[in-house]
């Protein structure tokens, strides 16, 4: 069957303004909303697309995390996932665990694509895609905009420094998304309703004979320095001469 | 014993990248160290050249192969693991081409990757933004494993010239995968300042409505020798190609002049601009977030400011 692989995170929502703990241990995270992480949610966004052009059959999703990435599972069985992967794993997951993971479900479900997003929004390390690939020992093609499938292959258009980058990969492959691949649908009521009766399997790290190994001590959270605030000035003329007088212009 | 590094050059086949010579000042950071780069190319005598003169570069490498004419993180990765034997951390650019490929790298050597480095206390210890730079992580890696990083190009100045390092081709015999394949890259023609390393920049928002709305940025620009960015609203309108976004996905600059332009503030753009010397804001809604950053604050109609500007500076 042909299969698309989707990993997806739980992240604290784009929209949430985060604080850092007093005592700098971490980020309150308390309360506050939940989601998929937004290229994740791109990510399987694609993959729903393609099969439904006709040329996959079965999307999966997959994710690595305490139980509450349950709801973000649910909440992409409802946007269109066929079933829905939860490697339960608590604490601190590193890319190269997570990557680990994802390369099990790989060799249980040898999908012929795997989508994730290019990097979480809460951790910034835009990591996994490219060291699952290397895992792998299969191509990447990171920071995808434009997606073609033909045959054995795929053609990506990457976004890079330079501008749009094109490559062919053979199949199977990573490809990591980056904004302006696609927009992602809305879930609909209905969906979230029939989204409960997919199946959702669990299973633990250990199960898959994965160790989880924390490389890097996370030592303090701080805040970020604040920025003083400056001034308004009430005209162009004005605006001009004050960045004279800084040397600026 | 000194710490070795080992930076991975980034270049277009003829001129090295002002991102290696940050990376080397990020390495130089720290005491006593041994900096060698690694020149991955078909053929890297020009880029080795210029690497050898940065100032700290110890050593350069070069590891010439036709393979090696684009740079695929598939063909590089393999190649770099080799060469990483002896160097306790391995850095690269946090550019398109450093993350893509560091990664990979990090992925093929079973090591943890410190992405985004902005401050490098230790060999083993480092500082680096999260949370789109809500919050900076200071994290410790173990100092009996290798340790891959990127770096953040708006934390470091680049190196200095004037450096005589001796350039040496490494052997290398790793097979090298064929299923990656570079077919194009399309850039915009630009003749104007690089984005990542202009001394100013003007960025536009979604507020310049079109395309040909930038005309007037542009031209401002070109009086002050600006670059140009965009906020992602404007990219993804349209208004401006994807490789001029700034902010938390796009690139993060460190101008000593940024001034945007109908740019309401979003943090994911305040990201890509919280280390620019002097932020001016232009916009029509006073209560807009961008002011709570800026240095200076215009509040009005971009459309007459802009050409008034340029009008003043003329």
């Amino acid at each position: 069957m042909k299969r698309i692989l989707v990993g997806i995170k739980r992240v604290v929502d784009f929209n949430v303004r985060i604080r850092v703990k007093p005592d700098g241990t971490g980020v309150i995270t308390d309360g506050v909303k939940m989601s998929i992480n937004p290229f994740d949610e791109i990510a399987l966004e694609e993959a729903l697309r393609i099969k439904e052009r006709g040329a996959a059959e079965e999307v999966i999703v997959a994710t690595v995390g305490p139980a509450d990435c349950q709801q973000q599972l649910r909440t992409a069985l409802a946007m269109g996932a066929d079933r829905a992967l939860h490697v339960q794993a608590d604490g601190v997951i590193e890319p190269l665990t997570a990557a680990r993971a994802l390369l099990k479900l790989i060799e249980r479900e040898q999908p012929m694509l795997v989508i994730l997003g290019k990097q979480a929004i809460d951790d910034d390390n835009g990591q996994t895609g490219q060291v699952l690939a290397a895992l792998w020992n299969r191509p990447q093609a990171t920071y995808a905009s434009k997606l073609e499938l033909a045959g054995e292959t795929a053609r990506v258009t990457r976004e890079v420094d330079a501008g749009l980058e094109t490559l062919e990969v053979e199949l199977p492959a990573v490809i990591t998304t980056d904004l302006r691949l696609n927009e992602p649908r809305y879930v609909k009521l209905p969906d979230i309703m029939k989204a409960k009766k997919k199946p959702l399997d669990s299973f633990t790290l250990a199960a898959l004979g994965i160790e989880p190994r924390q490389h890097l001590k996370l030592v303090r959270f701080e805040p970020p320095p604040q920025r003083q605030k400056g001034v308004r000035v009430k005209d162009a003329a004005e605006l001009v001469d004050a960045l004279r007088k800084k040397g600026l212009l | 014993m000194s710490t070795r590094i080992l930076i991975i050059a980034e270049h277009d086949g003829k001129k090295l990248n002002t991102s290696t010579a940050k990376c080397v000042s990020c390495a130089r950071a720290l005491p006593g160290v041994e900096i060698a780069v690694a020149v991955l190319a078909a053929d890297a005598a020009a880029v080795a050249t210029q690497a050898a003169q940065l100032e700290g570069v110890g050593r350069v490498l070069t590891v010439e192969n036709p393979a090696n004419l684009h740079a695929l993180a598939a063909v590089f990765a393999p190649q770099v693991v080799a060469l990483a034997g002896p160097f306790s951390l391995v850095l690269g650019p946090s550019t398109t081409f450093g993350k893509d490929l560091m990664a990979r790298v990090a992925g093929l050597l079973e090591a943890p990757q410190v992405s985004d480095i902005m401050a490098i206390e230790s060999p083993t210890r480092f500082r680096r933004p999260i949370y789109a730079g809500n919050a900076i992580l200071t994290v410790e890696a173990s100092a009996d494993s290798k340790v891959v990083g990127t770096v953040r190009m708006a934390s470091f100045e680049a190196a200095g010239g004037g450096g005589t390092a001796p350039i040496e081709k490494a052997a290398v015999s790793v097979e090298l995968p064929t299923h990656t394949r570079f077919i194009s890259v399309s850039a915009a023609r630009n003749d104007r300042p690089d984005l990542q390393t202009a001394a100013r920049v003007i960025s536009g928002g979604r507020a310049l409505g079109s395309a040909d709305g930038f005309k007037i940025l542009y031209s401002l620009a070109d009086r002050m020798g600006a670059a140009v960015g965009a906020s992602r609203a404007a990219v993804d309108a349209g208004y401006a190609p994807n490789e001029m976004q700034v902010g938390q996905t796009g690139k993060i600059i460190a101008p000593e002049l940024y001034v945007a332009v109908g740019i309401s503030g979003a943090i994911q753009h305040l990201t890509g601009i919280k280390d620019a010397r002097t932020i001016v804001a232009i916009n029509k809604d006073g209560e807009a977030p961008i002011f709570e950053v800026a240095d200076f604050g215009l509040v009005g109609d971009l459309f007459q400011i802009i050409p008034e500007i340029e009008r003043l500076i003329s």
